[in-house]
């Protein structure tokens, strides 16, 4: 319904509060207090079955809703005003609840709840729910206590909402699954419901609570492996007993009645509740000095990544020469000047180094004497890093050309055209080469410069592909991280980044890992495409991730080399250079070597 | 020059007599030569072919069938590209006023309708662009569809809903509830690649029930999950690379549950074509009682 509409010439529609599976909840003027402004929240329920029979048995069951609910009287029970039907709609007319629901306050809670509030909160659900189990003829099972069902109105008390499904409870009754999975006990899913389940359901809700995680997203009945004060140690003990007690598995091991459950928080509260329990900052920050092994100091931005060869470290910078240091104490050991800046990582091949610079040039020296071999000229600056495979040199160029040089001769055997220029390093795998384009073009070409096919993102390609199996995996500036069917570029899944990236994934076990412009570095599942974690960095991501070991080392443009746990993102250390860290490590030995646009080269132990 | 002529030709002297010994070389092969060149030819298929079949049967003890199947299949092959494309799909239903069919019978059409919109530009006319929606996303968003219509058209049903997306060699799968997708390979290994949203399997795996527990497990049909029940539905999606020489069979439980691996195995290894494995494996399921509607598909890629 649009805002503005009126029902029943009394309810004035103001805003949609929310939605739920048979319909939405508005929240509504009543104009039949002119001087006063009297809310009301209207809940709606479309009713398009197509068998008249069940439609009716659809207007029934919500009819027995509202009249249930008219006989109730609590203060955590919202009040019903009116009811009625309107062609294949039905509405109900409750109290409106001014305040947020507790799923709401979760998540935009900074930290965790405390303990005490979550405490209060808890003994008002148990008096609500003493109240409905105590309910004469027959208890009333709620069925659906979960957090987005409770309010907290502007008093801060809770108010229970959403009875849409509380069924007057009849001894030995089967149905179908109701209730929300997470937060259910095992024998709900058996159509069994009786207190007891809305124990369970009520010790599922303050574990969200105080631990953040939402059963929902946890494989069902899993609350054991995930103790309270594991994920939240400001929780006590005692807290931590009663909410284990409510999720035990068999219900007869659960609190016999949600009074029992209030007393035993009572209990907790008067042991703990005097104290005002300070709040610790939970997260330990390994910051500790790290000491690098040996810096070198060039002349100008370093933006690219170093190659380790025979002990030697190769890298380029924007003082347009590539440098050739020992790798064991940083000692200069020769430079090899170009006519442009060199953010190309270089590549060694028969005791040669390869690398490209904005000199429009693919430049071949001798990895010992840094003498120039020969030289091969491209139309355009290259920002894209060669690659070798089976006799040859493939690399893009700013001309747009993708070049295939042949290693001895220095010869091009081929280039293939695009309409952008490529930044992006090849990659040759499966008897193919794949790179992106500035023009968002992924290519698979094959060894004879014969396009295969092309996948088309909304922005330009940067990253270098990478493959696993029969997968190739890149990243585009449009903001998405996708894998591509390398052999016919179906996209298999994207994943959605905060910002778009210009880094190159990295691969370990089924993990795939990325850094985006949002400043965070992505750990996403290859076969689901469901982010595993995500870590935070204080600026832009462009370094390209890499393994080692169990851990991932990643520049940032805040500065800092991190060192991340790879399966939980857990921050191991983390190094700050002077000044944006856009290149990328290698790692090699427990070393890691990395450049920095502070100007510096550094080595680290890993 | 002329020496280098001569070899590149022949004798110039006698061109008649190499005319004649060319004719005795074009005669026809003997059945022996035909067969030794065959034999030294590695003979493969140059186009990968995509080959399903499928089998259903109410079984013995129901009288409804509330299981659906959809198996489509097609090959595009031509100079340039090659790419067998093939959607199957199991759902099982379930929930009173036989709305168990309606459910499962709705929820294969739209995602078979959803999905086959999106690729058939792509596979039927020539695109010049490609899809700019993922194959997982064009699952999951198919599946979100059926679940909220079952939701709106059936409610208070439910289906199980396992589904196979084959686009070339891989297969991109969408699973709720408990029909399962195996992954069969050639030396007679049958490894599940779905996870039974069943809270039998849950309780097995949290250790409440040991495997001889859960096969006398009361509930065993009781879902956690399932389409068109809850709020929201997560889908199990992901991507698997098909079988190499082997199948691709889906299948709701009243086949899973009532034959075992080893028999699957040997039933579709000793079927001369898929057809008849399909068959033989319904006749199989229902030899055993056919305690449930039983459906299956096999999907296999040749070449």
């Amino acid at each position: 319904m649009q805002s503005g509409v009126t029902l029943v010439d009394r309810y004035i529609i103001q805003d949609v509060i929310g939605v739920g599976g048979m319909g939405s909840v508005y929240r509504a003027r009543d104009l039949h207090f002119p001087n006063v402004v009297k809310l009301v929240a209207v809940k709606e329920m479309i009713n398009r079955v197509p068998d008249a029979l069940v439609r009716k048995t659809i207007v029934q069951n919500f009819e027995r809703e509202a009249n249930m609910l008219a006989t109730l009287n609590h203060p955590a029970i919202p009040r019903i005003y009116d009811y009625f039907t309107q062609n294949d709609r039905s509405y109900l007319v409750l109290e409106f609840i001014h305040g947020k629901d507790l799923e709401t306050v979760i998540s935009e809670a900074n930290g965790f709840l405390p303990e005490d509030q979550v405490i209060r909160w808890a003994i008002e659900l148990c008096d609500v729910l003493a109240y409905l189990h105590g309910h004469k003829p027959d208890p009333i099972i709620f069925r659906d206590m979960k957090p987005s069902n409770v309010m907290i109105n502007h008093n801060g008390d809770v108010v229970l909402v959403d009875f849409g499904i509380a069924k007057t409870f009849q001894s030995g009754q089967k149905g179908t699954m109701i209730g929300t999975e997470g937060y259910s006990p095992p024998e709900q899913y058996r159509g069994e419901a009786t207190p007891l389940a809305d124990i369970y359901s009520m010790g599922a809700t303050l574990h969200h609570a105080v631990t953040h995680r939402d059963p929902r997203l946890e494989p069902p009945f899993s609350f054991g492996e995930r103790p309270v004060r594991r994920i939240n140690s400001n929780i006590s003990v005692e807290f931590e007993a009663v909410v284990d007690k409510a999720l035990q598995y068999d219900p007869a091991d659960r609190f016999p009645s949600a009074s029992a459950m209030k007393g035993a928080l009572m209990k907790v509260a008067r042991k703990t509740g005097a104290l005002a329990s300070s709040i610790t900052s939970g997260l330990p920050v390994s910051t500790g000095e790290i000491k690098p092994l040996w810096t070198f100091k060039c002349e100008d931005e370093i933006r690219g990544t170093p190659l380790l060869y025979q002990g030697s470290l190769f890298i380029g910078c924007y003082d347009n020469n590539l440098y050739a240091l020992n790798a064991a104490d940083g000692q200069f050991q020769w430079k090899y000047p170009t006519d442009g800046g060199i953010v190309s990582r270089p590549l060694v091949y028969d005791g040669n180094i390869f690398f490209c610079s904005e000199d429009r040039r693919l430049h071949v020296v001798g990895a010992r004497t840094g003498k120039v071999v020969w030289t091969y000229f491209s139309e355009g600056k290259i920002y894209s890093s060669p690659r070798f495979s089976d006799g040859h040199i493939f690399f893009g160029s700013d001309d747009q050309d993708l070049h295939a040089v042949n290693v001895n001769s220095g010869r091009a055997i081929w280039k293939f055209s695009t309409d952008a220029p490529i930044h992006s390093t090849p990659l040759v795998a499966n008897e193919m080469i794949y790179f992106g384009t500035e023009s968002g073009a992924m290519y698979a070409i094959d060894f004879r410069g014969e396009m295969k096919w092309r996948f088309q993102a909304k922005r330009s390609i940067t990253s270098s592909p990478i493959h696993k199996g029969q997968a190739v995996y890149s990243a585009s500036l449009d903001g998405t991280l996708f894998a591509l069917d390398a052999k016919n570029g179906w996209a298999i899944w994207k994943f959605r980044l905060g910002k778009g990236s210009v880094s190159s994934p990295a691969i370990a076990e089924d993990l795939i890992f990325i850094g985006a412009a949002d400043g965070f570095i992505y750990c996403v599942d290859l076969r689901t495409a469901r982010e595993v974690w995500r870590f935070r960095t204080d600026n832009q991501v462009s370094s390209s991730p890499v393994v080692y070991k169990d851990s991932i080392y990643c520049g940032s443009v805040d500065g800092s080399m991190y060192c991340l746990e790879y399966r939980t993102g857990r921050l191991r250390w983390k190094f700050g250079s002077q000044a944006a860290i856009t290149g990328s490590p290698i790692v090699l030995d427990d070393m890691v070597y990395f450049g920095s646009t502070d100007h510096n080269v550094y080595a680290l132990s890993a | 020059m002329a020496d280098f002529f001569r070899k590149l030709i022949g004798s110039k002297e006698e061109p008649a007599k190499q005319k004649q010994s060319n004719a005795v070389i074009t005669a026809p092969l003997s059945d022996h030569q035909i067969n030794a060149i065959i034999t030294n030819q590695n003979f493969t298929y140059e186009v990968k072919q995509l080959v399903a079949a499928v089998g259903q049967s109410v079984g013995k003890q129901r009288e409804h069938n509330e299981d659906s199947v959809l198996a489509l299949t097609s090959t595009v092959s031509g100079s340039a590209d090659n790419v067998p494309f093939g959607l199957y799909i199991v759902a099982d239903g379930m929930g009173g006023h036989q709305f168990g069919e309606v459910a499962s019978n709705a929820a294969i059409r739209i995602m078979a309708g959803n999905i086959t919109k999106r690729f058939h530009s792509y596979l039927y006319n020539l695109p010049t662009q490609s899809l700019q929606i993922s194959l997982q996303e064009v699952m999951e968003s198919s599946v979100m569809e059926a679940h909220q219509y079952v939701q709106r058209e059936a409610p208070g049903s439910g289906t199980t809903l396992t589904a196979a997306l084959v686009l070339g060699q891989q297969m991109t799968i969408a699973h709720v509830g408990d029909s399962r997708a195996y992954s069969i390979h050639p030396d007679g290994s049958i490894v599940p690649i779905t996870r039974d949203h069943s809270l039998v399997k849950r309780l097995e795996e949290l250790g409440h029930l040991n495997k001889y527990e859960a096969e006398n497990f009361p509930h065993r049909n009781v879902l956690i999950r399932a389409l068109g029940q809850g709020e929201s539905l997560e889908a199990d999606i992901f991507t698997v690379p098909f079988p190499n020489n082997g199948y691709l069979m889906i299948c709701s439980d009243g086949l899973w549950g009532v034959i075992s691996e080893s028999d699957i195995f040997r039933i579709i290894s000793q079927a001369p074509t898929l057809h008849r494995a399909c068959g033989n494996l319904v006749e199989a399921a229902n030899a055993a009682g056919g305690p449930d509607n039983i459906s299956v598909i096999l999907a296999q890629l040749i070449g």
